[in-house]
């Protein structure tokens, strides 16, 4: 069963107003489950709307979108999907263990098995020290994990994530890559993954879906083609060089054609 | 360790402290003030010592006023802000009014409450503090509440959480630091308008008064030490809403 299925889906900001926005039209996806795919494209091609409309904190203009089986309203209802985004979005006047109890408390989750969910999850991100401290005490990449942690609480099957890690520096920023990889291994978690960075969007997909601008649109779906669990060696693979050019092609493709009709934005 | 850090950070502002009232003291002997021009801190030590009980009998006059006023005002201001981020045209009319009423000294409105009640009546001054308060509690508990990150709240709406709980695990710890922030203002703002009030009439029992009434009968060292025991009712307020803070919020925010 695919975990998300995106049929035919427009998405206009303002309609009717002098500042419509045509934000995305006719986009068709499918993610199977356990699979690990990213959007790509420049800023204001869409790709956030496409995520939270998954997510159902938008509606959609006109289209489906189902999760698990159900629509995404349901999807939400039920807690189907976790999700981060680029600020970790902590809660500062909770302890990090009560910031990853947070989605288990709103299920109405009693004491003990929270605490014992929580600290399990610590164990996942390998910060089991940090369950009692603030999260201003933490570094940017550990506070990204906890956000993680928080967000597969509850093992949802979905996770949708909106550039985690595009604050944080580049080692650090490796370093999470493996981490995801690893921990969405451990859990069986779907990812849908927003970045705009070419090597981690192939480094962690199966399939990067490249988008363009105005209105959102999918130019170009990438198959990785990536075989066995990630490592330090993938980033020297011929096979890694190859849909990094694959997806700047899309990418490419597309900027060539706005400089033909005179819209070069970059 | 302890003590020395503690002598470190606190042994210049002492020091200049000190310094400053033997330059005082210094000055008016040294130059022989008048005791109507300036007095010798010396002689309003041994005043407010001697006719302590009366500074005190005053302070507990205007202290009380000031305190039923913050009270009474904190708990209009929090419960009016919650309505104000509840209903988004409400907050449209109250919020501009709120901010320019803070920028004018509304407490002469006391001369006029002073009419609606008995020439006694200590009602009047701890409305007029009650409604200084309310202001400044109102307009920053209100920017708690809505001002929060909309991460949060994208957050909360993909974990299917009600409007309610938003409000509790979301909105209302953001306003909690905004709270205080209002009570440090709000505290020494509800003893000085306590003091103010009392110009305009009523009893000649509080601070105010007194200072008033012994400078127009030019007892300046007694003025002097009801002065020195307004400074010490205006600190007593701020180091107890400063203490207050750091009770609550033991540890659970970036101080």
């Amino acid at each position: 069963m695919s975990a998300v299925t995106i049929r035919h889906l427009d998405k206009t900001f303002n309609a009717g107003k002098a500042n419509e926005v045509h934000a995305l039209s006719g986009i068709d996806l499918d993610v199977a489950s356990g699979e690990f795919v990213s959007l790509i494209g420049p800023s204001g091609c869409g790709k956030s709307t496409l995520l939270r409309l998954v997510a159902h904190l938008l509606e959609p203009t006109n289209g489906d979108v189902t999760v698990n089986g159900k629509s995404a309203a349901q999807a939400r209802l039920d807690q189907d999907y976790g999700m981060a985004f680029q600020q970790a979005g902590l809660f500062e006047w909770r302890t990090v263990r009560k910031n990853i109890e947070l989605p288990l408390e709103l299920k109405g989750w009693d004491k003990t098995r929270r605490r014992e969910r929580a600290n399990e999850m610590l164990e996942l991100v390998k910060l089991p020290e940090f369950g009692d401290h603030h999260p201003w005490q933490l570094s940017g990449g550990m506070q990204q994990r906890i956000a993680i942690a928080r967000a597969l609480a509850a093992h949802p099957q979905l996770l949708l994530m909106d550039e985690p890690f595009g604050a944080l520096d580049e080692m650090t920023r490796e370093y999470m890559q493996g981490e995801l990889l690893r921990i969405c291994a451990e859990t069986k978690t779907t990812v849908l993954f927003v970045t705009h960075s070419i090597p981690e969007a192939v480094y962690l997909s199966q399939r990067v879906v490249v988008m363009s601008p105005r209105p959102g649109r999918i130019t170009k779906i990438v198959d990785v083609g990536l075989t066995g669990p990630r490592s330090e060696d993938t980033r020297n693979a011929e096979s890694f060089f190859r849909a990094i050019t694959a997806v700047r092609e899309g990418l490419r493709g597309m900027h060539a054609a706005h400089v033909a009709m005179g819209m070069d934005d970059r | 360790m302890m003590i020395a850090r503690l002598a470190r950070r606190t042994g210049p502002p002492v020091a200049f402290g000190v310094g400053f009232l033997a330059f005082w003291e210094w000055a008016v002997r040294f130059f022989e003030l008048k005791p109507y021009f300036l007095t010798a801190p010396s002689v309003i030590w041994s005043q407010f010592t001697d006719a302590f009980g009366l500074v005190r009998g005053a302070a507990t006059v205007s202290g009380g006023n000031a305190f039923v006023g913050l009270v009474a005002g904190t708990i209009l201001g929090i419960v009016m802000s919650f309505a104000l981020s509840r209903w988004r045209l409400l907050n449209q009319i109250v919020t501009p009014l709120a901010v320019a009423l803070n920028a004018i000294p509304i407490f002469v409105l006391v001369a006029v409450l002073n009419n609606m009640y008995s020439i006694t009546s200590e009602i009047p001054r701890r409305i007029m503090v009650a409604l200084v308060v309310y202001f400044i509690v109102l307009v920053n508990v209100a920017r708690g509440l809505t001002q929060v990150s909309a991460t949060h709240v994208e957050l909360m709406r993909s974990y299917a959480a009600s409007d309610v709980s938003i409000l509790l695990k979301v909105r209302v710890p953001n306003a909690v630091p905004f709270l205080f922030t209002a009570l440090k203002v709000a505290a020494p703002a509800a003893v000085i308008t306590a003091f103010v009030s009392e110009y305009f009439g009523g009893s000649q029992n509080g601070l105010g008064s007194r200072i008033a009434s012994n400078i127009a009968n030019s007892k300046n060292a007694a003025a002097w030490s009801y002065v020195l025991g307004a400074c010490l009712l205006g600190l007593l307020f701020y180091s107890v809403s400063v203490l207050l803070e750091n009770v609550v919020r033991r540890g659970g925010g970036r101080q």
